[in-house]
């Protein structure tokens, strides 16, 4: 299977990774990691170098690419141009009372994808 | 994240807790200040919980999640009212300080003691005891189809605060 993992540079991006790495270890699931600019808070180049280090520390042979632009349509299309059979999202951040906070580029995603779209808790 | 707006008025004093009243089922409920004195209580009731109640993941539905996720409500900081019958709890209602200087809400009704009237006087005894704290900005999230929620927030002074978001936000300010 053909896996999208769709993330910027905030945690729930890094542990969606991390669950997918552990997973696609058990599958050999063909994956690919879309670098994507969710907020200013975090440049997309340093993102895209600490996915890079974090890959060359497993033993998964995945491709990096940046989506520049806005985040929850670029995956989307990416996805759909490049024949993917599962997107995979980070699962949002916690609200102060432990609320699932269902972040814009998922909602965006979710509503939008024509293909099947996996959020990571 | 959009930026939350908050009403220019605070709203009108609450009945502060504690207190008692029959609620609409006939049934004697006190509702009161609570801490971690009544952890375990608080664990049984959330273990009886009927997961279709649950909202935005919460509260969770493993004892164990459950016991971690109570931690850290009944935690310095943090204002907590509890709804009882027969001694044993039925509703609770919680403020938590978020990373600014508001405080985020929520309220649980056990199922069987829904719809009447309970979760309505948790609320205000709940908002009463943060204005006796000196609490000034208190909002939620509340899923977007829970119309009786959001009309019971409303009644209570509550104004929608952020309408971008997948859930609705709402806000209310409590004190000058």
């Amino acid at each position: 299977m053909k896996l999208l993992l769709g993330m910027g540079g905030d945690p729930d991006g890094f542990d969606a990774l991390e669950e997918t790495l552990a997973r696609v270890g058990e599958t050999g699931d063909d994956l690919t990691v879309a670098v994507l600019d969710t907020s200013a808070e975090h440049e997309i180049d340093d993102v895209e170098t600490r996915v890079r280090d974090r890959l060359a520390e497993s033993d998964i042979d995945a491709a990096v690419t940046q989506l520049p632009g806005h985040p929850g349509s670029e995956l989307t299309e990416f996805a759909e141009r490049e024949g993917y059979d599962r997107i995979v999202l980070g699962g949002g951040q916690r609200s102060p009372m432990g609320k699932i906070e269902l972040g814009e580029v998922a909602e965006f995603v979710l509503l939008n994808a024509d293909r099947p779209v996996t959020l990571v808790r | 994240m959009s930026e939350r707006t908050y009403p220019d008025e605070p709203a009108d004093p609450f009945p502060a807790p504690p207190l008692s009243f029959t609620d609409g089922d006939g049934r004697e409920i006190t509702v009161e200040t609570t801490d971690r004195d009544i952890f375990e209580s608080l664990v049984e009731m959330y273990v009886a919980f009927d997961p279709a109640d649950r909202a935005q993941g919460i509260p969770p539905v493993k004892e164990e999640a459950i016991r971690e996720w109570l931690d850290t409500l009944l935690t310095e900081g943090s204002l907590n009212v509890v709804a009882r019958h027969d001694d044993g709890p039925v509703g609770h209602a919680i403020l938590v300080p978020d990373r600014g200087d508001a405080y985020e809400l929520a309220v649980f009704v056990l199922g069987a003691y829904q719809s009447a009237g309970i979760g309505t006087q948790l609320l205000q005894a709940l908002l009463g005891y943060g204005q006796r704290e000196g609490v000034d900005r208190v909002w939620l999230t509340v899923e977007r189809w829970n119309e009786p929620a959001i009309a019971l927030y409303e009644k209570l002074g509550f104004v929608t605060s952020d309408t971008e978001s997948f859930e609705l936000e709402m806000a209310i300010r409590l004190v000058d």
